[in-house]
């Protein structure tokens, strides 16, 4: 029910009314956002219970929350306090390097980041129900969101192309579950809705992104570091219902006050992107 | 026939499949210039109620639409649509502009939102509906009727002890998903 939605991050009561209010169909809750935890350096975790719990009371539409990728002990407790989402997240500091929670376990829905195809299916396969773009969070900079965004579609227009009797090496090479390239095959999207994350600042980045082939869009630091948060946010949730209409985009785009400065992504030390593949 | 899909956040897509699958001629609502089109259905999809409300009124489609229902076009809506529609909305939150104390006003049902829990709270179960036995109905985050509150209000399915599918007058409207069995 996400669908054509724009899900925002917030660290406070008071600022997910602030993204209810603007029309977002969800928020994440989180103890700092992620261009903060980017300054802040250290290791990263899921938010404190009490802190989410406050924000699943402060609104009515669904709260995400993140814990650390392979801690599975981190999504029972987000599973105990009825969270709507868990994200499953690089942003956080990965919990084990090497596997994913096996979300198939869970009764709560997941949501994965993936940077292509085989990524994409292989969290599917362990039971995510929603995909997002890994971007590079807290950036502000929305390269390498289109990076993954770009390569995941046509990886998979390349799938639909495939003889059926190709699949089994299309499977291999991607290193993902042959009955979800199948799928991909026949039906050319992915099984679960996918979103496009990291980098996410302007309404003229959220349409970039739906062009692209995103169903939705997650918007991470982009509003609450920017000059005029409750207008940019109102602003990006239209971009994303009429991103085919320029003149509304143009309208949209006037006076929002500063963007977040952001850094660009080859600028940085810490490449999230690069955590659980 | 031709269906106009309210497409401004939510299911759309599978409402979209569905009237297709019906045989109908669907096209998008996303602006006011969509509703320059004829049409004979307009479908409200699930999604979020408190999203889809304020877009209806910051793209200027609230006022223009509510007419169109006034005057007799038949609804078909799920979930946020049916929210979308009720007289009264039972909500004990605080109330402002995207949650206010009803949107259309013109079903006469009360209704709670997420009256079955969080997320966590999505099922689907089985039972008549409209005639039909064992019908497949899956309720996503979905919202209850809590009242009826006109005796012409006629109930198509229960669930519980509280009606789950309605119609009234020029419209029909679920607590439940009706268009994700032609996919599920």
């Amino acid at each position: 029910m996400l669908k054509g939605g724009v899900i925002m991050d917030v660290t406070t009561p008071e600022q997910a009314k602030i993204a209810e209010q603007a029309g977002a169909c969800a928020v994440m809750a989180l103890e700092r956002i992620p261009a903060d935890i980017r300054a802040a350096g250290g290791v990263s975790r899921m938010s404190d219970p009490a802190m989410i719990k406050g924000i699943q009371n402060a609104v009515s539409i669904p709260v995400m929350a993140k814990c650390r990728i392979g801690h599975i002990a981190e999504a029972r407790i987000l599973e105990a306090i009825e969270i709507d989402y868990i994200d499953e997240s690089e942003v956080l500091s990965p919990a084990d390097d090497v596997r994913h929670i096996d979300k198939t376990k869970f009764n709560v829905p997941f949501v994965c980041g993936a940077r292509d195809l085989g990524e994409a299916l292989r969290r599917i396969g362990e039971g995510a129900t929603m995909i997002r773009t890994k971007g590079e969070p807290g950036t502000g900079d929305v390269v390498q969101a289109v990076r993954h965004m770009r390569k995941m579609q046509s990886e998979i227009r390349k799938v639909v192309s495939l003889r059926e009797d190709e699949l089994y090496e299309a499977a291999k090479e991607l290193a993902a579950p042959l009955d979800l390239v199948k799928y991909v095959h026949e039906n050319g999207k992915l099984p679960v809705v996918n979103f496009a994350a990291g980098g996410v600042a302007t309404p003229a980045d959220a349409a970039l992104m739906m062009e692209l082939g995103a169903e939705g869009v997650f918007v991470g630091s982009g509003i609450f570091k920017s000059g005029d948060p409750a207008k940019r946010a109102a602003a990006i949730v239209q971009a994303v219902t009429n991103w085919q209409d320029s003149k509304l985009l143009a309208k949209l785009s006037e006076n929002l006050g500063p963007a977040m400065v952001g850094i660009n992504a080859d600028e940085i030390e810490t490449i999230m992107e690069e955590r659980g593949k | 026939m031709r269906v106009g899909v309210l497409a401004v956040q939510g299911a759309f897509a599978e409402m979209e499949a569905y009237w297709r699958e019906e045989g109908a001629d669907v096209f998008e609502i996303r602006q006011l210039a969509d509703l320059d089109r004829d049409m004979d259905l307009l479908a409200l999809p699930g999604g979020e109620s408190t999203v889809q409300g304020k877009l209806l009124k910051d793209l200027g489609l609230f006022e223009p639409i509510k007419k169109l229902i006034d005057g007799g076009l038949p609804v078909f809506a799920t979930c946020a649509g049916l929210i979308l529609l009720a007289e009264k909305i039972d909500d004990p939150g605080r109330r402002d502009d995207t949650r206010p104390e009803k949107w259309f006003g013109v079903l006469p049902v009360a209704v709670k939102r997420n009256a079955y829990g969080r997320q966590l709270g999505s099922f689907t179960t089985r039972g008549d509906f409209d005639g039909k036995h064992d019908f497949p109905m899956t309720f996503i985050r979905a919202p209850a009727i809590t009242g009826v509150l006109s005796p012409d209000v006629e109930e198509l399915s229960t669930f519980e002890g509280r009606p789950t599918s309605v119609r009234w007058r020029n419209i029909t409207a679920f607590t439940w998903h009706p268009e994700l069995n032609a996919t599920a």
